[in-house]
């Protein structure tokens, strides 16, 4: 069975190291932050200026003044810091947040991400994306493998206009965990529960490397 | 001791004139000079350029001005929740520059800052660094990026004194305490005016000195954009 949102999120909970700065998109990344393993301790940031976000707030407790990138309702932890977007970038393009998460369009088999636009059709505009891409050590794609018509969101190039170039280093999908080889290709990783190697190669229109036996992914 | 204090947002804008260039500080609806944008409605300012990093939503914040076609041009790094501005984009009416998160922030600071250009790897081999120069640091290609200036900085604060000097609160601050620094004239409305010298030096985030005309807004409605709570067990 290929995982829901809520699946791959646990997934890539599982790639947080402990005592680290993540950033999370919006979407399926912003899920992550509701599996963190036990004894793992991670701090979020939110690019509109805040390290160290906490849950939501209970009902009524809402704060116009509090919120996080995705324009969420938000409260700190203990230890938590408000600041400027220069600030927050300086975290970001400087290099000290060690994980970021973002959803993508298209990935393509060298590490190039789309996610930002689609020519004459829809243009949200890129937000910090480039910005993380850009700088991040570290940036995990989190997405469907497919989109809604079915085709590969894995590509040998991607077709719509980049967020950054040769960037990501690992794709989580609702089919599969894959690292992205500085050569280029996608190595298969994990499969998702109950999903075979055949289903992931029918959906993967990029290079996939497929070495010996790959595991089932371990879900609760 | 300099008395910045203005009585209301329209002598604030006092000068605001058809085809100028403004800041406006906000991430979405959050810490947006709301009195301000009510009053340029008001003025019916047209032709006007907004550097900004969102567009606000269909009836609140910027999309009021795009409701009334007031805006020429927005320099933006996300618009996604407005669907009016998309139209106008898509049909040609609006010009956009899409710009990305941080290097929003930086040319805003730089620009305040007397910092002219500067070099950043965001938006390398994308659209964003075309026509703009590239050089390597320590293996890594960079695009050079501008300065933004802007003919009114409109910024909004949680406390300001007389003197401009200003208190954000939580994450209202965000693109205000740069683009308080990037204006000709700088306008700061506030929730709360108190006289110099109440305000503890110690914990003012922007100096007075980059402002020049500060007023108590009237009313603050605030609304949240995206309302999320968990229930209490």
């Amino acid at each position: 069975m290929a995982l829901d949102k809520n699946g791959i999120a646990q997934r890539i909970a599982q790639e947080l190291e402990n005592n680290t700065y993540v950033n999370l998109g919006i979407g399926i990344p912003t899920l992550v932050a509701n599996h963190i393993p036990k004894n793992i301790n991670v701090e979020f940031q939110s690019e509109n200026g805040v390290l160290g976000m906490g849950p939501f707030p209970f009902e009524g407790e809402e704060d116009a003044d509090m919120i996080n990138a995705g324009k969420q309702t938000i409260t700190t932890m203990p230890g938590a810091v408000l600041f400027d977007s220069a600030t927050s970038f300086s975290m970001i393009r400087g290099n000290h947040i060690q994980l970021s998460v973002l959803g993508a369009m298209e990935v393509a088999e060298n590490g190039d991400i789309a996610n930002w636009k689609i020519p004459g059709k829809m243009v949200k505009g890129m937000g910090g994306a480039m910005d993380l891409v850009a700088s991040a050590d570290n940036i995990i794609v989190a997405m469907m493998h497919t989109n809604k018509k079915g085709e590969s969101k894995l590509l040998a190039n991607c077709s719509l206009p980049l967020t950054g170039v040769k960037c990501v280093k690992k794709v989580v999908t609702n089919l599969a965990v894959l690292d992205i080889l500085d050569e280029g290709g996608f190595r298969l990783v994990e499969r998702a529960p109950g999903v075979s190697v055949e289903d992931i190669k029918k959906a993967t229109a990029g290079k996939l490397l497929i070495e010996g036996e790959i595991p089932e992914m371990s879900i609760n | 001791m300099i008395n910045k204090q203005v009585a209301n947002a329209k002598e604030a804008l006092n000068g605001l004139t058809d085809g100028m260039t403004l800041m406006l500080g906000g991430f979405g609806l959050c810490g947006i000079p709301e009195n301000a944008i009510a009053e340029m409605v008001a003025m019916d300012v047209k032709k006007i350029t907004c550097i900004s990093n969102n567009a606000g939503v269909d009836d609140f914040g910027l999309g009021l001005l795009l409701q009334k076609n007031q805006i020429r041009k927005m320099v933006s790094s996300y618009v996604g929740e407005n669907d009016e501005f998309e139209r106008q984009m898509l049909s040609g009416e609006l010009e956009v520059d899409l710009i990305p998160q941080g290097s929003l922030a930086e040319r805003c600071r730089a620009g305040g800052a007397g910092i002219p250009a500067f070099f950043t790897p965001a938006g390398y081999g994308t659209e964003v660094a075309e026509g703009k120069e590239v050089r390597e640091f320590n293996g890594k290609p960079h695009i050079l990026e501008k300065a933004l200036h802007a003919d009114f900085a409109v910024v909004k604060a949680w406390k300001g004194d007389t003197e401009g000097n200003l208190v954000y609160k939580a994450t209202a601050r965000n693109f205000n305490p740069m683009m308080a620094m990037a204006g000709k004239i700088t306008v700061a409305e506030v929730e709360e005016l108190v006289p110099a010298g109440t305000l503890d030096p110690n914990e003012i985030h922007t100096p007075g000195i980059f402002v020049q005309r500060i007023f108590q807004g009237n009313t603050f409605e605030k609304r949240i954009e995206n309302r999320t709570t968990r229930k209490k067990k």
